[in-house]
Order: C-alpha cells, then structure tokens, then sequence
C-alpha cells in the first residue's frame, strides 16, 4: 500500500482498484455495475450469472482489508436502475451487511440514475468531502479537484511480446479517474479521446500493485 | 458419377484439382432436368467459398445456354441482396448455389420444409477443405435435416486427393453408412515437377521463407508467364513482396493478396490473375482454395511447406491440364528446411499425404443448429436428438449432453437457474421446444456463423478507402507516426478512432503486422520424415554439400538420434547453460513447452533466464548447467503445470471466444453497429474468467477445451511428448555448442523468463522504459 499526494491529500491506490483515503477512513469504488450479466440475458445473451456475486466478493475482501469508517460507490453502482431489485435474494443480503457496516453512499451515474436503494445505503446525486468533489463522470469545467468513475480506464502494456492489461487510475493535478470495480466491466485505454476530454492532457495512468505504484505518462 | 446417378446412390468423387470435377457433380443433375425440368429446387450446390460458387454459376451456366437447356442456376450466400433471398424462397430456382452458413440460415424459415421438399441432390465441393473442421459439423447437421425434409436425397461430394477417402466416405453417408456411398476415382494426372531452390547450391544456417532467395525468384518469374508465389503467413507475403519488388529492375506487374486485405482488393488482383494483367501474385493459404485460373505455369513456395497435402494442393493451382506436369519450386528458409522441403517431395512422390484428424461433433455448432431448427418449428427433443445422431460427427452424442445443450440455449445452461424468466427456448404443453420470441429468431439470424474472425480494425486512408483489416492486438501496439507493411506498402499511422486505423502513404521502413495464431503447424508426417534423413545416412548423398557435412559433423562431434528418440543436448556457451531438444513437434507446441520447462527449472533451482524455439527444436537457457533433462521432463507435469497452464494461456481464450460466439453466447461483432455505438461488446475473456471461477464444468468450458485439445494440435502432440519423453531420451553433454543446435540458437524472438510475479515485473520494467524514454536531460 503506497500513499500517493493528490490535491493536498494523501491517498492509497489499492491494486484491487478501489481508492482509500487514510484522513477520513473512506473507501472509494467506481462501476460496479451489479447485475450486468442478468440485464443482457432478458436480451438473449445469456452471460454467466456470478457477476454479481464475483463483484461481492471482491469488494467484501477490499472492505474486510481496511475496514473503512465511510464508503463511496461512484456511479454505475447498477448496470440499470433496476439491477437493485433483480439482485439475487443471498446476494441482497450481503450487499446490506456490507451498506449497514460503515456509512455508505451510493453517487448514482448515466446507468443507474433514479434507482431505489433498497439494500439500503445514502444516494447523492455528487458530493463535495473535505474540499474534493465526488461525482460520476468527470466535469471537463470543474475547477475543484474531482473523484469519478465512469470511463473504466484500462492499461495496455505490451513487453516482450506478451500484452498486458490492468486497471489503472488516470490522474492530473486536479482530477483522479477511477478504475472501474466490477467484474465484468471492459475498459477504455488511457489515452482514449472520450478520458482525454473530460480530464485533458498531461495525465498519468496509475497502476497499483501490492507494493508500489507504478506511473505511465498518457501520449494524447 | 451418371452411373452412380443411375443407381440413385451417394457418391463422393475424388479426383485432383484440375480435372473437371466440378461438372462430372453437375452432369446427372443437368441430365435429369434436361428429361424433366419441372418446378422446384432441384440441386443444392454447396461450396466452403462464396466466390467458388459465383466462379461455378459462369461455368455452369454457358454448357446450359449451349444445350439450350431452360434451366435456372443462382447464387446464394451472405452477399446476395435480402430481396432476392426472399424472392428464391418463393420462386426457387433448379440449382442453388451456396456456402453451409447460407444453407444453415435458410433452413431456420419456416417455409424451408416446403422449399426443399422438392430437392433431388446435394454437390458439396472441396470437401476436403472442410469436412473435418466445425464448417463441416454444420454441414453434416444440414444434411441430417435436409435428409428428413427429402428422404429420397442424394449426396455427392468432390474431394480432391486425401490421404484416406473412407473418411469422407463415412461423414458424407447417412448415418455413417459408408457401404451407402460409392466412391469415383479420377484420373491421377500427370505427376507434378518440383524442384528445390538452392541459389548458388548454399543454404543459409538460419532465417526462414527463403527471404534470401528474392533475387532469384525474381528471375523465375521472368522466366514464366505467371507464377504465384506462396507465403506461410501473412506477414511473410507483405515481406516476401516488399523483398521481390527490391528485386523487379524490369517493374513486372505483381500483386499480393492475403486474407487480411480488403475484399474489394482481393476480388482486384483475382480479377488480374484472371485476366493475365498480372506476372506473379504473392499469397498466402487465402489462395489455396479458390478459382482456377488456367494461366498459372508456375508456383513457388516460400519456406517450408509444413505438409505435403498442402504442398500438392498448392502446386495444383498451377497449369490445370491433366495431361502436363505442374511445375512447382521449393524455397528453403534453413538446413532444417531443406530436410523438411526434401521430406515433402518424397512424401508427394510416394503419394503420401498428411490425414485430417475427425474428431466428434462440437457443441457450440451443434447448439447453432438446434436454434436454427427451432427458429424454422417448433421441435420435439427425442425426435431431434434422433435426426442429430444421423450426422456422422454426433452419432455419439448422449441424450444427458442433448438436454445440456437445449438446456444452454434455452437460459445459458448455468447451475445457478437465474435465467428462468428470460428463456430463448421453451417446451410448450405439446412438449415441442419452440423459441420465445420473435427478436430472438432475429437474433439468430444475425449472429449465426461458424467463422469467427480475431477482433480487427480497419485500415483506411483519410478519404475512407477501406485497405484491409489488421488485429486489434497488432493496432494496439501501434501509435500515430508508426508505420507498417500492409497491402505492399508503407503506411505511416495518422490516427485511430474506435474502429478505423486511419493511414497515410510513407516512404519510411516500417514493421510488419503480426496475426495471432497464424503459424501453421509441421505435419507429424514431415516431422518424422526428417527424423528419419538424420538417421539414415542413405539419404545424405541427395543433400547439398553443406547440408551433408552439417550432418556428418554432428554426428562426429555429438549424436543423430533415431527416429524415435528424443536428442538432447546441453552445453555451456557465452556464459550461459542451454538444453536444447530436438522434439520436431512444431513452433506453437515448442512454445508452449518453453514455458513450462523454464517454469520447472525456476523450481529447481536452475536459474532460468529465457528460451527460443522452432519447428524443430526448442532451446532453455539459464545460469546453472542442466545435469538431469529427465526430472525437467517427468510427466506429472501433465496433472499439474500442464492442465493449469493449458487453461490460463491464449489458446484456450481464443478457443472459448469462438465457441461463445459461434454457440451465441454473446452477439457477433457488426463493424458497423460497433462504430454507431449500438454494439456493447463483451471481453469474452472476462466471461471465460468468470466461469471458470464459478462455474468450471460449464458447457462452454468443456467444448473450448475440446477444441483445444482436439482442433488445435500442437496440445495433443505436446501432451504425447511429454508422457514419452523420459523412454525416449537420449541425453548427450557437449563441452560447446552443436551443429545441429545452430538454426535454433541464432533465432531471434526469444523468450525472457520474468523474474518474480511475471506480469508485475513486465509492467515494472514498461514503466522503467517509458521513464527512460521520456527523461530530458
């Protein structure tokens, strides 16, 4: 775990893909997009159905790891604003041991804006926390330093012959892009037009391993 | 084939290319309608290339119009406007002429039954090409089909020279009946002239596809009217042309074509060959099957052969007479591929040839059929599993893996019921199996399909002119002011948008596109063809000089294994400890046994530090000196790293994303809804991920495995070498490097082991790299 500075606030990227933030106890994720598989099976593609449940585990193991006081979700959370009420019975249950664990908000994004959280949780539409904004997709005129989600930036390395693709945080001075959580979730490269847009140049890709993070300039 | 006719039996016909096969399967049919016309489908023409069959209808066309025949012959395949696919299926015309995809899609309307109750005949062309293979599963369920829709039909297939007909005897009949189907000999021909290209009688100790040998394929192609020049990859013909241009002081006009390149492009340079406008055409297997044009007096074959069916069937597109020799030229890249090229002259000339491994029917095609049918009526489970069974590939199929299939189409076949409310397929109280909605009929439609082509882009130049296709992966590693051979020219990277790699013509050197998984694989056949030239001294007299004393002296200073051993030599050099063995198993079953031997001696303490291999022989190097190769080879590796490793690479990736694709798990990729952003494309390898945390014994898993271990070879052959190795082992320690260790050792492409946990450490190392490169100072 290695802090990194960001805006005047020490933060750690977890390589798991969630960002933690020691100062205030905080536990952000992006895109979780709970529910996936089973929105695309009422279209006939019937994906496997242990996203979800992949998905829980993944963010119980982060939780039980730095066993936070408050917890952000940041947008997309549903893979539709009705993903919360398809959940599997099991997996309602946990979602609410994890929701009634610590204080926990769900930032609603473009895929679940409206939903109903019925396994419990707060929802904002953003927030402002000790001066960072938090917010889905990021602001392309936001001045204030900004957390978001969204664009589920992913890293492609090729090295020897073999490519290599991770996760990544893509940040600036002022605005730190998550990667996104979810299990089965795809992802835009850094570099991507849409992330250069909405971040604008210079940025760095960040990717976490266990103990360092590594730090990829983004050629736009 | 009349008399087979007559006798109202199937036949298959196997004859070289050349001989007029193709109309010797019209002939009974052009007879019984020029009796009695009639109404209705009469003949269904079956062929594994669109245009083989536009080529077909030309030809068939001009004898009817010369009989004065009243008979009407169309096309129909994914290039057919919709209009007149649905005019045919009212008004049909006498003789169909079509692809198993097209075949396979007209029989999920429901007026198929009415459609083909009419149909006296089935020609299948090119059997060979494709039987064996998924296209050919598709075909067999067709003809299941197709023979319950008409009981009284006859099936004809056109094959050319295979090692053992019996086989396609068996897939073609009913049932597998192989006493049903009659089998028509053709006239052999003329035996064909191959020579090997020595320039200057030398060959080169490394390097592969002759790259060396340009200028003197230039001057062959001079010296004929026109040659086609036969590249194993497609990466190699951009090479192997840019290098003949090098060569072209006179500036003959000569093309290259490839199945990567836009098909406006192709249907370009075929039309040229056609004309004669063109002296050579560099390609690659895109022209192994195909159009004949009779102008082409000369082949050539760059590098190796890799099999001597393939080899024939190449040296066949050349001067289509029967009764004069094709002339054909072998180029060796390497030593190795002179043995390999010599083991292919004699396996022709003996009449050897490579056999196509039949192996049981798939279960993602099988899982397209039956929502095909579905889509076509609603189906009783007992009755089609019955129909199923007709078709040689499923004779085997038991009821438990039928119902797992229907299972999987019907909700995903997952343990985990989710699914129940979003059903596809769902068995009324009549007990027959019909689809849910309408949408998914529709869906089928649009995504049915047995090819499945790597995740591509389009290369374009700024005006849209669309050049051909490169792998996402190969696009993935290119930035703007990068250039790259494609098509025959250096093309400089301007920019990518989502789907297009838009381009620029440049001057500059540029690098060549690599395709995934294009290698071929060395026939076991050659294979043991060369073990057997190292051993028999008898031979060597036929070899070059220096091909002879490379033998002689490897035999002085280390050993020539027979043919059933497996030589393994270790020896110090620059520092390091290699173990190089000379298994001939092929390139991707070499790599493959790289890493898991690097990865045994990590755990031995070895010190490993890389490994390069090719078709021959695979090279591992480390820091310490290997005393024991036996304990690196132990066949345990089978239970533990094998499996293991097996499922983690590549291969079985790409394996499942076909089998999700072709069994419709997830929707096939439209370019074009793509690029209107009406396509969310899934990683199929997230999805493969998943299940197998989840779900392991999935459906889908077992057939990605089975087609990996069946289709794709070199797991087959790797997994025999290692339950073989230590029996056959004969271990020499050298104080210095082999002859015979040379071509393997001076390859570039090696393989780095990574220290520690190997993706962290690579990505570590990229971004060291792009600090240093970034550093101003």
């Amino acid at each position: 775990m290695v802090r990194f500075s960001f805006s005047g606030h020490e933060l750690v990227a977890l390589s798991a893909g969630a960002l933690y933030w020691p100062a205030r106890e905080a536990l952000l994720v992006a895109d979780l997009h709970f529910e996936k598989a089973s929105w695309f099976a009422q279209f006939g593609q019937m994906l496997p159905p242990y996203d979800t449940l992949a998905t829980l585990d993944a963010l119980e193991a982060v939780v039980a790891r730095v066993n936070p006081a408050e917890l952000w979700c940041l947008g997309d959370s549903f893979h539709d604003p009705r993903g919360c009420t398809r959940l599997p019975v099991a997996a309602q249950e946990r979602l609410r041991a994890l929701t009634s664990g610590c204080r926990w908000t769900w930032i609603t994004g473009n895929h679940d804006a409206g939903f109903t959280a019925s396994c419990g949780g707060a929802v904002l539409e953003e927030a402002v926390v000790d001066g960072l904004v938090l917010r889905h997709e990021a602001d392309p005129g936001e001045t204030r330093p900004e957390l978001s989600g969204h664009f589920h930036p992913k890293l492609r390395v090729t090295v020897r012959g073999r490519t290599i693709a991770r996760r990544c945080f893509v940040a600036t001075a002022s605005k730190l892009v998550l990667p996104a959580f979810g299990s089965l979730t795809g992802g835009l490269e850094p570099h991507h037009p849409e992330i250069v847009r909405a971040v604008g140049r210079g940025a760095e890709a960040l990717v976490a391993l266990e103990d360092r993070l590594l730090r990829f300039p983004v050629a736009a | 084939m009349l008399a087979a006719a007559r006798a109202g039996r199937h036949a298959l016909l196997v004859a070289p290319t050349g001989a007029g096969k193709t109309l010797a399967g019209f002939l009974p049919t052009l007879a019984e309608l020029a009796d009695a016309p009639g109404d209705g489908l009469h003949t269904l023409y079956i062929s594994p290339l669109k245009a083989l069959a536009v080529d077909v209808q030309r030809n068939l066309l001009n004898p009817i119009a010369e009989m004065g025949l009243d008979i009407r012959v169309e096309t129909r395949t994914g290039d057919t406007p919709s209009d007149r696919k649905a005019r045919q299926r009212v008004k049909p015309p006498h003789i169909l002429l079509t692809t198993p995809e097209s075949l396979s899609l007209l029989l999920s309307y429901p007026d198929a039954d009415r459609l083909l109750a009419s149909l006296r005949t089935i020609v299948i062309d090119e059997v060979h090409a494709f039987a064996a293979g998924k296209r050919g599963d598709l075909l067999a369920l067709c003809l299941a089909r197709l023979q319950r829709l008409s009981p009284g039909l006859r099936r004809v297939a056109l094959s050319a020279t295979v090692a053992d007909p019996d086989d396609y005897r068996a897939w073609l009949a009913p049932d597998g009946d192989i006493d049903a189907v009659t089998l028509v000999q053709g006239d052999p021909g003329a035996d064909p002239r191959i020579e090997i290209l020595l320039p200057e009688g030398r060959i080169p100790w490394s390097g592969h596809s002759g790259r060396y040998a340009a200028p003197q394929v230039m001057a062959q192609i001079e010296a004929h009217a026109t040659t086609i020049v036969f590249c194993n990859t497609r990466s190699l013909a951009e090479l192997i042309f840019q290098d003949l241009w090098k060569s072209n002081e006179r500036s003959l006009p000569i093309g290259v074509h490839h199945g990567s390149l836009a098909v406006e492009a192709r249907r370009k340079v075929e039309q040229a060959m056609a004309d004669g406008r063109l002296r050579a055409l560099v390609a690659t297997a895109s022209l192994d099957l195909g159009v004949d044009w009779g102008n082409v007096d000369c082949v050539i074959q760059m590098g190796a052969p890799k099999g001597s069916s393939r080899l024939l069937q190449r040296i066949g597109r050349a001067n289509h007479r029967l009764d004069e020799p094709s002339e054909a030229i072998v180029v060796p890249g390497n030593r190795f591929e002179y043995l390999e090229a010599r083991a292919a002259l004699d396996a022709v000339e003996a009449g050897e040839l490579d056999t196509e491994l039949f192996r049981p029917g798939a279960l993602d095609v099988l899982a397209q059929h039956l929502m095909a049918c579905a889509c076509a009526e609603p189906f009783d489970a007992a009755d089609m599993l019955q129909e199923v069974r007709a078709a040689l590939p499923y004779s085997a199929l038991d009821a438990e893996t039928f119902d797992r299939v229907l299972h999987y189409i019907a909700e995903g076949g997952y343990a985990l019921r989710a699914y129940d409310r979003f059903k596809r397929l769902t068995k009324g109280a009549d007990g027959l199996w019909r689809v849910s909605h309408p949408r998914f009929v529709q869906q089928h439609r649009l995504n049915a399909g047995i090819i499945v082509d790597a995740p591509t882009l389009d290369v374009r130049f700024r005006n849209g002119r669309k050049l051909g296709t490169v792998e996402e992966y190969f696009a993935s590693t290119l930035s703007t002011g990068d250039t790259f051979f494609f098509a025959g020219l250096s093309l400089e990277v301007e920019r990518i948008e989502l789907t297009d790699l838009i381009v620029r013509a440049s001057s500059r050197p540029a690098r060549i596109p690599t395709y995934v998984g294009t290698r071929m694989a060395l026939s076991t056949n050659l294979a043991q063809r060369v073990r057997t030239f190292l051993h028999d001294r008898a031979q060597w007299p036929r070899f070059p000089a220096d091909v002879r004393e490379w033998l002689e002296i490897q035999g002085r200073r280390s050993r020539l294994p027979e043919p059933g051993q497996l030589l393994i030599e270790t020896f110090p050099h620059e520092g390091r400890h290699y173990m190089v063995a000379y298994s001939f198993e092929g390139w991707n079953a070499h790599q493959s046994l790289g890493m898991l031997i690097t990865r045994r001696m990590e755990a031995l303490g070895l010190k490993p530090i890389g490994f390069v291999s090719n078709d021959y022989a695979l090279a591992c190097y480390g820091l310490e000196p290997i005393t024991d190769p036996a304990a690196l080879f132990s066949p345990d590796i089978l239970e533990h790293e094998f499996v293991e490793w097996v499922q983690g690479s590549n291969l079985l990736k790409r394996a499942f994303r076909e089998v999700a694709v072709i069994g419709g798990l997830v929707e096939r990729q439209h370019p074009g809804k793509r690029k209107s952003g009406k396509q969310v494309t899934f990683s199929t390898d997230l999805i493969y991920d998943v299940l197998r945390k989840y779900e392991p014994t999935h459906l889908l898993l077992q057939a990605a495995w089975e087609d990996a271990r069946a289709r794709m070879t070199d797991v087959g052959r790797l997994a025999t070498l290692l339950e073989t190795a230590q029996a056959r082992m004969l271990h020499v320690p050298l104080e210095r490097i082999s002859p015979l260790a040379v071509p393997v050792m001076v390859l570039i492409g090696r393989e780095h082991v990574p220290q520690g946990s190997a993706d962290d450490a690579l990505l570590t190392e990229a971004e060291a790299m792009a600090a240093e490169a970034m550093r101003l100072d």
